[in-house]
């Protein structure tokens, strides 16, 4: 925002209340009320209001309290914004970011803890990034604002909270993180493990744990969902020759699907084992504490699926029965 | 000579409502009467009831909050009373026999199967279009529906242009890969073209705001107002009242421009709406809501300046219900079974083509001869634009993976020409951006 006066954040509560969950804290006295606007209750009006700025020369940034509430909006985040680049031929781009929580948080219930990752990586004209550490935050943030295209940022509340450890270059004014590009957080050669967001740490614990008992786990942060980058991933699993995907979403049309099918497409003949994917239940998200562990997958899921794939999983679970 | 000019002025140009019962002084209290609707008798929305010509301004007003709107206006020209100059008339008439006769020949074109998919005609509602789109300039904007080729060619966008679109030509405003319903124009500020009625309103909305941003934050000379045009079913779609919340809450400079031709596809506008009365949502959130005869092309000018000049003097939004019809279906797909007969009839005796023809005449601002040679005249863009569409090519195959993206690669380009994301130092985190 201080590099670009044409920047402006919008969304409710983000000004006086310094944001939802405080990520717009100190915004207003530094910007004031002018380039960050709180709004009343109204997705679809100043989402599209967002647009329409974006169509006539500014960028906005938009943000929703948690995707959840994008749905009220949907239409303009897909339909005049994705698409409008395309239908006017160029004419008119759309230099928008939404950005907000996704996923799911502490016991919020089922209509708070839906993640949008897969419905909005399907959309040609978007891109989707997914922060995890506060170097991706920063960023990816950055870049996504850069972009002249319309981006949506999915953040994640419980993230939020957590520290990591950035180096003095991530501080610098003008850092930035390519669009597109994933990063492999940890190196390994038995197999292959993408995850984004909150579930990268997961999956880095479960790499701790497997390296203790010999399994060596390359773990990737995929950064980015729209595009994919499908090439970092598939020199991963052409190395290691084993793949798992670990997502907090739905499981059927998941992002865990998309990737398995492309790496079947591109990297069939160097695989030893089929590919795996580990998703949220296939419920609405319950409200009970202990429904809601077992909703999403957790460090333990990872672990047994890595040490014993699915197949037997299922075959001890029938034999429990 | 000025006398008897006056005395013609009197008339006002539509005196073809003959039906309007003496007893309206308040409008409010008539009830809905569906039956009567349908025919002539359609009191609930005509209140033009008074002969002077400054109070038949001041009565097609029925502002209930501001007092800005209801203020006389200066007659621009004192001599003569009469509305328009001899050139803006016949600009105007002109920009309405180019958008009828452009319609014609669309729906000529989409029977010989060189249009195609989903076209909706924008025949009868020209007056609106015109009425306010003639006064804007070029930087201002202009958001619209799916019923949005004239108001691109009002804009300014080339009959060409617009043809070549419809016929999915490479040639056209979008290259092809707009349509019929997605007309966008970088350079005439044509900001589409939605298909989803009410999604249009908070673009609007949003480009409105930008002008406002403009002038305040950063501190450029901009005073653009922003049109929006939608119609009555939008009314009752909660993007339209969001926006007209937002929109007097921030003073921002838009004219909400409801085209009311009271069928929204099949569904009539007293069959979908509690209170008909569209005009009376703009005082429930703070700014003026005008009612205005549609089919007068003068009338809707004469409001459409007080709307657009308060936009521009930074007071906020109006909104403005003209009352209108269009008298082809919705769409050429529409068998258009629902509406009456005699509905259709009475209407297509007030179109506003003719309207404005008769007030040239009668008051002499142009002859015979001119009218016929401006409808001349359109009749060859209109054929050219059709053989300039029909020869223009189709779109290469390699158009389809274009323009999804302004930049493809995430970053954009620096000013060295390159990627910026092909620079190693860019990704380290330490190169200028």
């Amino acid at each position: 925002m201080s590099a670009d006066p044409k920047v402006f954040l919008m969304g409710e509560e983000v000004g006086e209340y310094q944001g939802a969950y405080k990520i717009s804290k100190g915004l207003l006295e530094k910007y004031g009320p002018d380039r960050v606007v709180d709004t009343p209750i109204t997705e679809a009006g100043f989402t599209g209001i967002g647009v329409g700025a974006a169509y006539y020369g500014l960028r906005p940034v938009i943000e929703f309290m948690t995707f959840n509430f994008s749905m009220q909006a949907i239409d303009h985040i897909i339909n005049s914004a994705a698409k409008s680049n395309y239908m006017s031929a160029g004419q008119i781009s759309v230099p928008i970011v939404f950005r907000g929580p996704n996923g799911a948080a502490a016991g919020v219930g089922a209509q708070h803890s839906q993640c949008y990752a897969a419905w909005y990586a399907s959309c040609p004209g978007l891109k989707v990034l997914v922060p995890y550490s506060s170097e991706d935050a920063r960023g990816l943030l950055k870049a996504a604002i850069r972009d002249p295209d319309p981006v949506v940022f999915l953040e994640n509340e419980l993230l939020y909270g957590e520290s990591f450890p950035v180096s003095a270059e991530t501080l610098d004014s003008s850092f930035c993180l390519p669009i597109g590009k994933a990063k492999i957080e940890r190196e390994g050669k038995d197999v292959t493990i993408t995850a984004f967001s909150k579930m990268v740490g997961y999956a880095l614990q479960a790499a701790d744990i497997l390296a203790k008992e010999g399994i060596s786990a390359e773990v990737i942060n995929l950064r980015s969902i729209r595009p994919l980058d499908r090439s970092t991933i598939n020199a991963s699993v052409r190395k290691t020759n084993r793949l798992i995907t670990v997502e907090e979403g739905f499981p059927q049309h998941g992002i865990g699907a998309e990737i398995c099918a492309s790496v079947l497409e591109d990297s069939f003949e160097y695989l030893d084992a089929p590919v795996e994917r580990i998703a949220g239940a296939d419920v609405p998200m319950p409200y009970a504490a202990n429904l809601e562990r077992i909703s999403v997958p957790q460090v333990e899921d990872i672990l047994q699926l890595t040490k014993v794939g699915r197949r037997l999983i299922c075959k001890k679970t029938n034999e429990a029965e | 000579m000025a006398c008897s000019a006056t005395a013609k002025i009197i008339q006002p140009p539509m005196s073809i409502n003959s039906t309007r019962s003496p007893d309206k002084s308040d409008n409010c209290t008539k009830l809905l009467c569906p039956s009567s609707f349908l025919g002539p008798n359609k009191k609930l929305f005509s209140i033009n009831k008074t002969i002077s010509p400054l109070s038949r301004r001041s009565a097609t007003v029925v502002a209930v909050s501001s007092d800005v709107v209801k203020k006389k206006k200066v007659e621009s020209n004192p001599v003569s009373n009469l509305l328009v100059t001899k050139e803006e008339g016949l600009e105007l008439y002109e920009d309405m026999v180019l958008g009828r006769s452009f319609e014609d020949m669309c729906a000529q074109m989409y029977y010989r199967g060189k249009m195609f998919g989903f076209v909706h005609l924008y025949n009868g509602q020209e007056a609106v279009s015109t009425g306010f789109i003639k006064l804007l300039g070029n930087r201002d904007c202009v958001v619209s529906t799916y019923r949005d080729h004239v108001h691109a060619l009002s804009k300014g966008v080339p009959a060409r242009a617009v043809m070549s679109e419809l016929f999915g030509k490479t040639t056209g405003c979008c290259r092809g890969q707009g349509g019929s319903m997605h007309m966008f124009s970088k350079e005439h500020n044509v900001l589409g073209g939605f298909a989803f009625i009410g999604e249009g309103i908070p673009v609007a909305t949003g480009a409105a705001f930008t002008s406002k941003y403009r002038r305040e934050v950063l501190k450029e000379d901009c005073d653009d107002v922003t049109l929006a045009f939608f119609g009555d079913g939008t009314c009752n779609n909660g993007q339209f009242f969001e926006c007209l919340n937002m929109a007097a809450l921030w003073k921002l400079p838009i004219v909400f421009v409801v085209e009311n031709n009271l069928w929204a596809i099949g569904m009539s506008h007293l069959r979908a709406t509690s209170d008909p009365q569209i005009w009376k949502k703009g005082p429930a959130f703070g700014m003026p809501g005008v009612h205005v005869d549609g089919m007068d092309v003068l009338k809707v000018r004469e409001i459409a300046k007080e709307a657009i000049t308060r936009a521009r003097r930074g007071e906020g939004p109006t909104l403005v219900e003209c009352e209108t019809y269009r008298f082809r279906g919705h769409s050429l797909a529409d068998p258009d079974e629902l509406r009456d007969p005699s509905e259709k009839a009475h209407y297509a005796t007030r179109d506003p083509i003719t309207a404005l023809k008769k007030y040239l005449l009668e008051n002499n601002l142009a002859s015979e001869s001119e009218l016929i040679a401006i409808e001349k005249k359109i009749e060859e863009v209109v054929e050219d634009a059709v053989e300039f569409a029909d020869e223009s090519p189709v779109p290469a195959r390699s158009q389809l993976l274009e323009n999804v993206f302004a930049d493809p690669r995430g970053f954009g380009i620096g000013p060295d020409g390159k990627y910026r994301c092909e620079d190693p130092k860019f990704t380290e985190g330490t190169a200028q951006v």
